[in-house]
């Protein structure tokens, strides 16, 4: 009876270990410590501040999107971070896309309609990189999913652009970036000074908050449904409890059978 | 000893299809040790993990697409304009990890107990055939939605086939169905996949068959040798099971709704890319410590031999173990060594999913000697050296003696 | 043999309560269940992106008096028929009481040389001919469904055969003179 629940606590116990030292079990050998921001949707209840989404979709519009695409993202899908119908509509028709063959075979530009996938900026991979110095601009759709910590490791990419030591040579083309693993990254800063942006609702347009607004615009395109899977999980596991206690409250009125 | 029902439709009915007094016999004739613990309830969780595997899985299948183009796409598909897409494709995701982990408990259970000794080996060896079975279809499953972990997973995992001598290039190939994992591999492992559970579906059905010709093995591992020794498994170990389920499932809930992701790999939301393999991968938790013992030797054939024969040493683990007595509470020294075990395959899976550098090959090396060591020489030694202590005479009396009331 | 196993005493005194709590965790478990099913049962319906596409344009300048054309929307066939004057005149000069399924063309038609319906025949979902040159219209000069041998005439209404209903309008407007936008 003793051995094997000291196994199970065992279990617990190296599970939890792996928690906190995840980075550096899954992470590179060669270490970048990610500094933890504060992100009011990635706690336990956390939710998406509505302002800094739509924020930061207007920087990754007048910034990003010039070599990075969404394409996992129509642009129906921006009314879930508070923009009506109408806007919508009248931002998918500033961009044009690519529609056809018409009757005459012919393919033909046609303004955007929410229902599109957003525009890419290049056409295909090889496009992107003949117009990048040979570097692909990632698509972004998940980006924050797709890299260890990425929500922070993101943010910290974007401010972490810095001249480089005096005993490394960066390259022609290639930036010095803190947090890039092997710090030499293809991406000149998109952020490089303050008021890239003119934001509508004031907000005054410094790096760190253009850089914290796109994203969370990004962790929202890479998880659009985390906020409805939060509420979910809160209701499920309330659930779940009270089945739980009514099970065991039945299981020892059953058993009591027994004595 | 045979039952009457009081409804007439089910007397019709069991007279020609007699279900319900087979029904009748498993849950109320069918004896069961009254003294198992709540190790026992994994057997009964696992059951219900795979169907909510196949059930969610075939929901998936609905809306996947088995092509190099549109597969990952087909994955962003489901969790973002599916209705309930990403819950269910999570629950799938994550449900594979709490697969293996009730798998786990209840192979550790049956190692601790010696729930595999005389007359359980079928029993064992089904058990072993489904672990096999799951770990093929977890692993093809992984390759679907076409990340960049599914395509050098693929890529690494059948690529060890390479290793057999003379036909194993041909093998290779004959397993991609082309020149590299493409297209034709990406079809036939969903076809696999949905085959495979249905095959572990069949193989659970037999085990079960195994299970009921004995009965379960218990905590004392001594047989059930008098009425009280038992009871009906209605509804004392329904409503346990039930209470179980329920632990469980806010468990499992956790995860797919607070944390959907942790269990799992960033680089697998990168499209897979065939020409760039991530800078280090690893494969899904619960293959590290068997990922382990493939790197910790230096020959490709022979890591190879040992991962197959880490799996494969399980289903003759009932003849290498001869010590008459089951249950690990009565063998004073097994018990350490089966800690050791256990803890050492913690520690395997820490070595697989750290790189093979420095210390951890030292670590995985040892680790790896050990695993077999337990199974090689320590079970058949401890057969002979170990005294084990006293057995209780019956399990009722060993329930009932410290008070001395027999009802 | 059952029968000696404990717990199988008939008179227990608590039976009340124990029943109370099995029943009540056996119907949370029942609604639970319920629950679990519902994500299964609605991820069969339109996803998102189907709904998002319900819409279409088409422009009707290039199609001729007399002409018919076949558009996809919603993955079914839409008719577009530039009418003749014949066409309109037999449509509107009809009497009512004698139809299957009475309506009025000036109902059917937003303007009368335009008739758009959704070109599957309301018996058992067949495309009806009677689009391209030549096919057979039957004898009302709109369609003819192959399958059973329901006639439509040039409203698209049922005159003839098994299906009960004329063919149906889709929600349409135009959006310009010569575009309309249907869905």
């Amino acid at each position: 009876m003793k051995l094997p629940s000291f196994l199970l606590k065992l279990a617990i116990v190296s599970a939890l270990s792996l928690t906190t030292s995840a980075t550096s079990v899954f992470g590179e050998t060669t270490e970048i410590k990610i500094p933890q921001q504060e992100w009011g949707f990635t706690s336990l209840f956390g939710t998406f501040d509505r302002a800094a989404q739509q924020r930061g979709f207007q920087v990754f519009r007048e910034v990003c999107s010039a070599c990075h695409s969404i394409s996992k993202l129509s642009y129906r899908n921006l009314t879930e971070i508070g923009f009506s119908t109408e806007q919508v509509k009248s931002i998918a028709a500033q961009d044009q896309v690519v529609d056809g063959p018409n009757d005459e075979g012919e393919m033909f530009e046609r303004a955007a309609l929410p229902s599109d996938r957003f525009k890419r900026p290049f056409a295909n991979e090889q496009a992107a990189r003949a117009n990048n110095n040979g570097a692909y601009p990632p698509d972004l759709s998940l980006i924050t999913k797709a890299r260890p910590d990425g929500i922070n490791y993101l943010y910290a990419l974007l401010i972490g652009y810095q001249n480089p030591p005096s005993d490394i040579v960066v390259p022609d083309g290639r930036y010095y970036n803190h947090y890039f693993p092997g710090h030499q990254i293809s991406m000149p800063s998109p952020l490089p000074s303050a008021g890239l942006v003119s934001y509508a609702d004031g907000t005054e347009a410094t790096i760190e908050q253009m850089a914290k607004d796109v994203t969370t615009f990004l962790a929202w395109a890479a998880e659009p449904e985390m906020e409805y899977r939060k509420k979910l999980g809160v209701q499920v596991i309330f659930f779940l409890t009270v089945l739980t206690i009514l099970l065991y409250l039945a299981k020892r009125r059953i058993w009591a059978r027994l004595k | 000893m045979s039952v009457v029902f009081k409804n007439r439709l089910v007397r019709w009915i069991d007279h020609r299809m007699p279900i319900f007094s087979s029904l009748h016999h498993e849950m109320y004739e069918y004896p069961v040790p009254r003294n198992l613990n709540y190790l026992w309830n994994f057997g009964f969780l696992a059951g219900l993990m795979l169907i909510i595997m196949i059930v969610t899985g075939i929901v998936l299948a609905m809306h996947y697409t088995p092509n190099t183009t549109m597969a990952f796409e087909s994955v962003e598909r489901i969790m973002r304009d599916v209705n309930y897409g990403w819950i269910i494709r999570y629950i799938h995701m994550n449900g594979a990890s709490m697969f293996f982990i009730l798998v786990y408990i209840h192979i550790f259970r049956g190692m601790y107990y010696g729930s595999y000794k005389a007359p359980r080996e079928i029993l064992w060896m089904l058990g072993v055939v489904i672990f096999f079975l799951m770990i093929v279809t977890a692993f093809i499953g992984y390759v679907l939605p076409w990340g960049q972990m599914s395509y050098w997973g693929a890529t690494v995992i059948t690529n060890l086939f390479s290793a057999i001598p003379w036909v194993g290039e041909d093998i290779v190939t004959w397993l991609w169905g082309g020149f590299s994992v493409d297209n034709p591999t990406l079809n036939r492992f969903f076809a696999l996949h949905y085959l495979l559970p249905f095959v572990i579906l069949g193989v659970v059905f037999l085990h079960v068959i195994a299970l009921h010709r004995f009965g379960s093995n218990n905590p004392l591992g001594i047989d059930m040798k008098r009425p009280q020794d038992s009871i009906s498994f209605h509804p004392y170990y329904t409503i346990k099971d039930a209470f179980t389920i329920g632990l469980f499932l806010i468990f499992f809930c956790y995860f797919i709704f607070f944390n959907p992701n942790y269990l799992g790999h960033p680089d697998n939301y990168i499209p897979a890319d065939p020409l760039v393999t991530p800078a280090h991968i690893v494969p899904e938790w619960y293959f590290l410590p068997f990922y382990a013992i493939l790197r910790a030797i230096p020959s490709k054939l022979g890591g190879v031999l040992l991962m197959g024969g880490a799996i494969a040493i399980l289903f003759v683990l009932p003849w290498l173990d001869r010590s008459p007595v089951r249950s690990g509470r009565f063998r004073p020294m097994f018990k350490w060594f089966f800690a050791l075990f256990v803890i050492n395959c913690f520690v395997l899976g820490y070595c697989g999913a750290n790189p093979p550098e420095g210390h951890f090959i030292l670590i995985s090396r040892i680790a790896t000697a050990y695993y077999f060591a337990y199974f090689i020489v320590i079970l058949p030694l401890l057969s002979v050296l170990e005294k084990p202590k006293p057995l209780p005479a019956s399990i009722s009396e060993s329930i009932y003696q410290p008070k001395n009331h027999l009802e | 043999m059952a029968d000696k196993k404990p717990g199988k005493t008939e008179d227990n005194p608590e039976a009340s309560r124990r029943d109370f709590l099995v029943l009540a965790s056996g119907a949370t478990a029942a609604v639970g269940i319920a629950a679990f099913a519902w994500p299964l049962i609605q991820q069969m319906n339109p996803a998102s992106d189907v709904l998002a596409l319900s819409s279409i344009e088409i422009d009707l300048s290039k199609i001729a008096v007399g002409q018919s054309i076949t558009v996809k929307w919603r993955g079914k066939p839409v008719f577009i028929r530039h009418r003749t004057a014949e066409e309109i005149n037999a449509a509107a000069n009809v009497n009512l009481a004698e139809l299957p399924d009475p309506q009025n063309d000036k109902e059917r038609a937003k303007k009368p040389e335009w008739l758009v319906v959704v070109g599957i025949c309301t018996h058992l979902g067949c495309v009806p001919s009677g689009q391209k040159v030549g096919e057979n219209r039957g004898e009302h000069g709109g369609w003819y469904c192959p399958c059973h041998g329901s006639q439509y005439d040039t409203s698209g209404r049922i005159r003839k055969g098994p299906a009960p209903t004329n063919l149906p309008v889709p929600s349409y407007e135009f959006i310009k003179d010569n575009i309309i936008r249907i869905g």
